[in-house]
């Protein structure tokens, strides 16, 4: 284990995590008008449609993935009698098939975006950074799939990246464990990271407005102008008579 | 009983006529922005026509409003919240931009700097969305004044639904025109559909309102919308729609289209209604009943039960002043001659409608006949140009004996008013003909004819004891002006990130600037400078140029100080 190890897998995740949390705390605080999915759908819909559900669907199966991959310890599925070669063959199955749908979505997408007038000259320099690292995340995650079904000679990512990804959150982070990982799955994590880095400064800060609180508020929100007065909340001091004590 | 006031609009269609001054200074004051280039919070529409956007009445198409399930209860058209939920990534039935229209600006630029040529140099229309040369093939007006006709009237969803045609002949052809703006519905829809639970109604006064920093543009309100009145701001991403002018409503002046409107035929006002019993009257099974049920939870401010439960409900009295005088009040439930547009959609609307009468009169004279004698117009009005079913698919879920009423009222009161007119004795058979007295014939044609702004714009303002909140409702962080230290401009992430500039903090700051300037454009230094008209041109007097910070000291604090030059190369002041 060298010094570039430990700045790789110990110094930029956590810097990239901090971020990442920060950063959405800031982004939330500071610009909730932008907090915005900044849909295109008014300027095209026909690529939309095909398009936009494959990519969404494609990451969220994508994403369970993830969890359970990265979350769950080899051992736990083991103790449940999940052998290693079942286990592989459901999640590349899976993860196949949502990579590739996912890949095709984001392929429809960017082609859109390219070709559409409209939304082209809606895209910022914001948005064309977060796609290209979005797409290399994709297609780094995507590759190693493919190199699991096809080789499978290579790496268990269960023996190694799984458990450096949940020491990190233990604190006690094994930059061995990913040194040893292989370039495949160094690249998409590296890519991943940066990803997360800019998350909360790009419009993919809409992810966590996923409105499920739709499901449980009435159907129509009243609410009052007297709440508050002007056009900030009450300074410390300013309180109304009779009003709640903080 | 849980009372609660809601601002409302009546518009007398018979005073209309088309000059789309409501849409343009709406246009100017709320969304000559870029992202809602294409946005009419109010629009004119030609009747028959189209519409903005085209065929937005066609609800088996574009899915808005409510519908009646099965099993007796309301629903939203585009299914349930899980079904909306899942389909959030593409939006089924969106309207695309082309169903509004592309909007467009002139490459003016051309006019001045072309090339001396042989021709004159033409402006040519570039898009505002790809800034690229286009063609102008649809607008928010394509089919102004029947323009278009008969091609494109026929695709009206409305004249679909009476299987009518627009003649081809010009002389049997009608219209009529149809401002519109958002209805502000007791049971809105677009709220209803909103996943963020952006869109909310006051409890004040019922204004449907977008909160901007809540909306995460999922556009379900879109389509959720029957009267596709809630527009999306391609630029920041979010929702917008027709405020009701609150910050002017909030001060008790009309919004700007009434105010502007150059007929004066719009009425403003409040009514009470009982909150509890919106979703039973909504879900009233039969769509023609829709109307009386709507009529039946507007509660008579004049009970003194139902005034009771207004003060117990925090109605502050002068509200239910309002509410009394109400000119909304009077002519739904007391003249009984305003119709709410397409009841049908279960929304409950608040902008409600006078049906026109008027080609009536005008046939009836040219075919010989006393256009204004009431057995005359009673006959002739199911003869109308314009059909009665056509007005009443519009105004009445179909039910033609509701919109005849109304024309017959409107008819009764010209009939009787030209009696008076002449000095002849009143008529009262007219009056009774029609279920009304003649000094109800009289108030309403006051409140139609004659009413004073202050008579047909009742709007109570909000209370001083709510001081600060008169100038703007929640609108951020008091620095964030131009330039302040809040923030200035866009936000870091582009012109779709940072706070919105609250109107009255920015209208403050130019206020001041302009009340402690001398002049209404001078710089503080003005008094100091020479006037290039008077200089004879030998060497530099003090002035000529502006000082360099370090002089400031030597004028002193008022800027004035101890006369810099003589007084015939400064300028006096005003």
């Amino acid at each position: 284990m060298n010094a570039l190890d430990i700045v790789l897998w110990v110094i930029v995740p956590y810097i990239s995590l901090a971020i990442f949390v920060v950063g959405h705390y800031w982004r939330y605080k500071y610009d909730k008008f932008g907090w915005t999915t900044r849909s295109s759908q008014l300027y095209e819909s026909r690529l939309l449609r095909w398009g936009s559900p494959l990519f969404h669907f494609g990451i969220l199966f994508v994403l369970i993935g993830h969890v359970m991959g990265l979350g769950i310890p080899k051992s736990w599925t083991e103790a449940v009698g999940l052998s290693e070669t079942a286990y592989h063959a459901m999640a590349i199955g899976v993860g196949a098939i949502a990579g590739f749908g996912t890949l095709v979505g984001l392929g429809i997408l960017l082609y859109r975006r390219r070709t559409t007038g409209p939304v082209f000259s809606a895209t910022t320099k914001n948005d064309k950074f977060m796609y290209l690292v979005l797409t290399m995340t994709i297609l780094f995650g995507l590759s190693n799939t493919v190199l699991g079904v096809v080789g499978h000679g290579g790496v268990d990512y269960r023996d190694t990246v799984s458990p450096w990804f949940r020491s990190i959150f233990y604190f006690n982070p094994q930059p061995e464990l990913m040194a040893a990982a292989g370039p495949g799955f160094q690249l998409h994590a590296l890519s991943a990271l940066l990803l997360f880095a800019i998350w909360p400064f790009t419009r993919l800060v809409h992810v966590f407005s996923a409105p499920l609180g739709y499901f449980t508020r009435p159907y129509i929100v009243y609410r009052s102008r007297d709440r508050q007065l002007g056009n900030r909340a009450t300074p410390r001091g300013w309180d109304r008579v009779g009003g709640p004590r903080r | 009983m849980r009372v609660m006031a809601q601002m409302g609009m009546v518009m007398n269609l018979d005073k209309c006529i088309g000059c789309h001054t409501c849409s343009v200074t709406c246009k100017q004051a709320w969304t000559n922005r870029s992202g809602v280039e294409y946005v009419w919070f109010n629009n004119v529409e030609t009747r028959p026509g189209q519409g903005y956007p085209r065929t937005y009445e066609d609800q088996e198409k574009w899915r808005g409003g409510w519908q009646l399930g099965r099993n007796g209860r309301l629903s939203l058209r585009t299914g349930s919240r899980l079904k909306r939920l899942l389909t959030i990534f593409s939006s089924p039935v969106q309207p695309s931009i082309n169903d509004y229209y592309e909007p467009w600006t002139y490459d003016y630029e051309t006019l001045t700097n072309a090339p001396v040529q042989e021709h004159t140099p033409v402006a040519r229309p570039r898009s505002l969305l790809t800034n690229k040369p286009m063609n102008i093939k649809w607008s928010a007006n394509w089919d102004d004044n029947l323009g278009g006709a008969p091609e494109l009237t026929q695709a009206d969803p409305v004249l679909q639904k009476i299987s009518a045609e627009i003649k081809e002949k010009f002389e049997q052809t009608y219209m009529f025109y149809l401002p519109r703006i958002c209805e502000h519905c007791i049971n809105p829809s677009c709220a209803a559909s909103c996943p963020s639970g952006a869109i909310y109604k006051r409890e004040e006064d019922g204004i449907v309102l977008v909160d901007q920093d809540r909306c995460r543009g999922w556009r379900q309100c879109v389509t959720g919308c029957p009267y596709k009145k809630v527009y999306f701001n391609h630029r920041t991403g979010k929702a917008e729609k027709c405020t009701f002018c609150f910050p002017r409503v909030e001060v008790g002046i009309p919004t700007v289209c009434s105010e502007t409107c150059v007929g004066r035929l719009r009425y403003i006002g409040i009514i009470l209604y009982d909150a509890d019993r919106v979703l039973e009257a909504a879900s009233t099974p039969n769509d023609q009943d829709l109307y009386m049920a709507q009529r039946s939870i507007i509660l008579d401010p004049h009970d003194p039960e139902v005034v009771r439960a207004a003060e117990r409900a925090g109605i502050s009295r002068d509200w239910i002043d309002s509410a009394q005088r109400s000119p909304i009040y009077s002519l739904i439930t007391k003249f009984e001659v305003a119709l709410p547009l397409h009841p049908e959609y279960r929304t409950m609307p608040m902008v409600w409608y006078i049906p026109p009468l008027s080609p009536v009169v005008d046939a009836l004279t040219e075919t010989g006949h006393d256009g204004e004698d009431a057995g005359n117009i009673f006959g002739a009005i199911e003869s109308l140009r314009i059909p009665i079913e056509y007005l009443a698919e519009l105004f009445a879920a179909g039910d033609t004996s509701l919109v005849t009423g109304v024309l017959k009222k409107l008819g009764a009161m010209r009939a009787y008013m030209r009696d008076l007119n002449l000095g002849r004795p009143a008529d009262e058979s007219i009056a009774t003909a029609v279920g009304m007295t003649g000094q109800d014939i009289q108030d309403m044609h006051r409140l139609l004819a004659i009413a004073k702004y202050d008579e047909r714009y009742v709007i109570p303002a909000i209370h001083a004891e709510q001081g600060p909140e008169r100038e703007e409702f929640d609108t951020g962080c008091s620095l964030d002006y131009e330039d302040g230290p809040g923030m200035g401009g866009w936000g870091p992430f582009g012109e779709t990130s940072g706070g919105s500039t609250p109107i009255a903090v920015e209208n403050f700051h130019m206020l001041s600037a302009r009340q402690t300037t001398d002049t209404l454009s001078a710089p503080p230094t003005k008094a100091q400078r020479v006037n290039l008209l008077n200089w004879d041109g030998k060497g530099a007097p003090e002035g000529l140029f502006p000082s360099r910070g370090n002089d400031d000291a030597r004028h002193g604090p008022d800027g004035g100080g101890d006369g810099p030059g003589s007084p015939s190369v400064t300028e006096p002041k005003p």
